[in-house]
């Protein structure tokens, strides 16, 4: 029991991490982005990619730090990917979500986002190939804290969770000391005054994309990291991290942090009570019943 | 300071393309003036006021600031030449403190916005106690002279305020129309909306009458608190007919 | 020849189905502007309605009621009619993005309960013990598909004319004020969220028709017919045939279904041998090309939505 209230949490900080780029476009652009979990996907492969290129071209970086099995090559590959993936994520608004408000036609940035996510999907799988990936074949194994209750936990997985819960307090210091978070919440909360007040409407939304790029590549090198990398990382993802949004409620960063640890530890929990092969229904499920009690989540507001 | 701060001439503007609501609306505002523009409901006062600052678009005719045309300038750079808008409703962050909606509004002050900061508690001593609180936890009242500082806080050369005594006692509502008063002694032009037409009037330099998206009336304040026919219309709370 | 024309009646059929889909879609979406995200849901609901209902009873799941198919069908369409329901009284008061991700979930859900409760629909395995109806006065083979063909160009028919009357009707009048503007729709009188109920459990109803006509076709269904893939293939037929336009919805069925049939062919003989594995990716990446283009170069689909002009004097 505490062994699946530990997984979740892990799980669970991978999605709040997910979900802070996504609950900030559906709150600003009021969009359901289902291409946002793809970003995580490719933020896994980049990371990939440069791993394998550091550790041949740079033997040293090739140690492991310490006993986990993450590399200096992969930490290196973490903050290129970050790099790739928020432009990537600035590219697509370009492309095509930004071309489709200019028509007029808001709702279709839906359609657009599903269509968006068969193409990045499916092309990662036709260039990767569709086999699973792991950026370190070294096993690594659990320690042990404690022998009764059995409870284990990967060093990986704590250094993960560490480095996430790092990175929150980073998004908290800036969210609530500097005026530069103050627009961002700012621009949520009532865009039209945001920008009588002279803040960049188009900038700060390149801002938002830049940062839910960026903290989905880690997310999506953690979801690898822990588990494996494979093309469906995308689609396997896309419920979870917006059950994620829908719990913390749509617009709140705090929310999206809180959303992604309760859906981690729900899932985990009821991987004990319902036969594994249902978890892919327990997100939805879990949308449903914040429906049912709270639908603007627990820090949503309904938007002006 | 040019003699006109701020011009419209002749503006079609609404929300949606084939739906106007201002339909040729024209307006003058001297430096250094206090003008009001009143109206029964519908007329498109305030979206006369958020077509200047570039949230509504205007399909026809001109805005000009200090004599330069301010057509296809996104609402954050028209805010940059010195215009403050104060909306009438939702003209303040409720899930920011006071002292972060300051901080906001104050952003583009760089070094001086500390020293403004002060300044501006000063004029407005009832926010110093508050600085801590979130926004929407003030009363109405506070509220409102928290968005009026926000508007102040980058001593714009043009305030527009879309009724800014609304839900004021009598007193605080007069508290604030004198401080509007006062800035156009030190050159600010303002541009008002009221339903509290009696005390706007009487500090008024000039007032527009609009209604159905047209201009009506218009002239010096005085003269229309005097106007009967204006008084029975407006002042009296009677509508004017359809069609003009 | 026989082969050719085996092959057209076939295609029809499977082709006239999905268009009944997307009908269904285009009163939910285009008439209407609710996003449906999981269509293969109700779709499948449909499907697994019938067949349980019309079907022999078998050891390893329930139902098997062996009803006459017309009330088996119907039943199906219920089926679908009550998750509609369901999903709606939840979610549909809510913001629209809030729609398109529990119709999403519904979605999931669903195939993820039909593949492991064996006991409900036969899990992976699917669900068997269905005859397709009269199958012993007709027999198996080109004249009983011909009929077959014909009844589901029947009931497109009749769906199609069923749902020209509503949007031309008040309710359809309804349905429009409420996309373009759900103030103005509440001043009208009527209760937009009941309004936007009817027409989402409708348009799902019709979504079950077309399921339901599936299952009977292939006498079959299993997960692997209610995957996410449909969902996305009928968005696309909608988005490229002209959202809110019903001819357009039935174009777009036969148009993508017909690249969609053509690239998979064409793949799978022209690919090299070490590629064929990818041949559904490729499709993938196509439909998700289509979906994007259509919305970026002509977002009003080929046949776009004819104004209707309204006598109620509402300007």
């Amino acid at each position: 029991m505490i062994q699946h209230l530990l997984d979740g949490i892990l799980v669970g900080s991978i999605l709040s991490l997910g979900a802070i780029g996504l609950t900030m476009v559906m709150h600003i652009l009021r969009f359901a982005n289902f291409s946002h979990a793809e970003l995580l996907s490719i933020g896994a492969y980049v990371a990939l990619v440069f791993d394998k290129m550091f550790k041949v071209t740079m033997p040293l970086m090739a140690n492991e730090i310490g006993p986990l099995s993450m590399t200096w090559a992969l930490i290196l590959s973490i903050i290129v990917s970050m790099v790739f993936t928020a432009a990537s994520a600035v590219l697509f608004d370009r492309l095509v979500f930004r071309r489709v408000r200019e028509k007029g036609e808001e709702l279709s940035m839906v359609f657009a986002s599903f269509g968006l996510s068969l193409i990045v999907r499916n092309l990662i799988g036709l260039i990767f190939g569709l086999s699973t990936k792991l950026y370190s074949k070294d096993i690594v194994f659990a320690t042990v804290l404690s022998r009764d209750p059995l409870l284990v936990v990967k060093l990986d997985q704590l250094a993960t969770f560490t480095i996430t819960l790092v990175l929150m307090l980073v998004i908290h210091i800036v969210l609530s000391r500097t005026t530069f978070g103050y627009s961002l919440r700012a621009v949520g909360e009532n865009p039209e005054l945001a920008q009588v007040n002279g803040i960049n409407l188009q900038r700060t939304l390149i801002v938002v994309w830049i940062i839910g790029g960026g903290l989905a590549a880690v997310a999506g090198v953690f979801y690898g990291l822990n588990n494996q990398i494979n093309p469906m990382i995308g689609r396997d993802l896309v419920l979870p991290v917006f059950a994620a949004t829908i719990v913390g409620g749509i617009g709140s960063v705090y929310g999206a942090l809180l959303g992604g640890i309760i859906v981690g530890l729900a899932s985990n929990l009821a991987l004990s009570i319902l036969p594994s092969g249902y978890s892919p229904s327990v997100p939805f499920i879990i949308i449903l019943a914040v429906l049912l009690i709270r639908p603007n989540g627990l820090f949503g507001e309904a938007r002006a | 300071m040019p003699e006109i701060a701020l011009e419209v001439r002749n503006i079609i503007a609404g929300y949606v393309p084939d739906l106007p609501i201002l339909r040729g609306v024209s307006i003058k505002v001297k430096s250094g003036s206090l003008n009001v523009v009143i109206g029964p409901n519908g007329a498109g006062k305030s979206t006369l006021i958020k077509a200047i600052v570039g949230l509504v678009s205007i399909s026809e005719g001109h805005v000009l600031l200090r004599g330069k045309e301010m057509y296809g300038i996104k609402p954050h750079l028209i805010a940059s030449y010195g215009i403050s808008y104060v909306p009438q409703i939702d003209n303040i962050f409720r899930t920011l403190t006071v002292r972060q909606n300051l901080e906001l509004a104050l952003r583009s002050s760089g070094k001086n916005a500390n020293k403004r900061l002060t300044e501006l508690l000063e004029k407005f001593p009832i926010l110093s106690g508050k600085l801590k609180e979130k926004a929407g936890a003030l009363s109405g009242g506070q509220r409102q002279f928290l968005a009026v500082a926000m508007a102040l806080s980058t001593y714009p050369d043009i305030i527009l305020m879309d009724e800014p005594s609304a839900g004021l006692a009598p007193k605080a509502a007069q508290e604030i129309l004198e401080m509007l008063r006062d800035l156009t002694n030190s050159g600010v032009s303002i541009l008002l909306i009221e339903q509290n037409v009696n005390q706007a009037l009487r500090l008024a330099d000039y007032c527009y009458i609009l209604a159905e998206g047209r201009n009506q009336v218009d002239g010096k304040a005085s003269e229309l608190l005097n106007n009967s026919i204006v008084g029975e219309i407006y002042l009296g709370g009677k509508r004017l007919r359809a069609g003009a | 020849m026989i082969g050719i024309l085996s092959y057209i009646v076939f295609f029809t059929t499977v082709a006239s189905i999905l268009a009944i889909a997307v009908l269904g879609l285009n009163l939910q979406w285009g008439n209407t502007g609710l996003f449906n995200g999981g269509v293969v849901a109700f779709f499948g609901a449909g499907a697994y309605g019938t067949l349980l209902l019309g079907g022999t009873p078998q050891p390893d799941h329930i139902a098997g009621f062996e009803l006459f198919y017309p009330i088996a069908l119907i039943g199906g369409m219920a089926v679908a009619g009550i998750l509609a329901w369901l999903v709606g009284i939840l979610t549909l008061k809510m913001r629209h993005d809030y729609l398109a991700i529990s119709t999403f979930g519904v979605a999931v859900a669903f195939e993820n309960l039909m593949r492991n409760a064996e006991w409900l629909g036969g899990g992976a395995k699917g669900l068997r013990g269905f005859e397709r109806p009269f199958r012993e006065s007709l027999g198996d083979g080109f004249l009983y598909n011909l009929i077959f063909l014909i009844v589901v160009l029947l009931c497109l028919l009749g769906t199609y004319r069923f749902l020209e009357t509503l949007v031309s009707s008040p309710f359809g009048r309804q349905l429009r004020a409420i996309r373009e503007d759900e103030k103005a729709a509440r001043s009208l009188g009527k209760s937009p969220a009941r309004i936007r109920l009817t027409a989402f459990v409708t348009g799902s109803v019709i979504m079950g028709l077309a399921g339901g006509l599936y299952g009977t076709f292939y006498a079959f269904v299993s997960p692997q017919d209610v995957l996410p893939t449909l969902t996305f293939q009928i968005w696309a037929m909608l988005i490229v045939g002209g959202a809110g336009n019903n001819k357009g919805a039935v174009l777009g069925a036969f148009l993508i279904w017909a690249a969609w049939t053509f690239s998979g062919w064409a793949l799978s003989r022209f690919a090299p041998v070490e590629a064929q594995l990818y041949t559904g990716s490729i499709q993938y990446v196509l439909i998700g090309l289509v979906i994007v283009t259509m919305l970026l170069w002509r977002p009003q689909g080929l046949l776009p939505e004819r104004l209707v002009v309204s006598q109620s004097g509402l300007s």
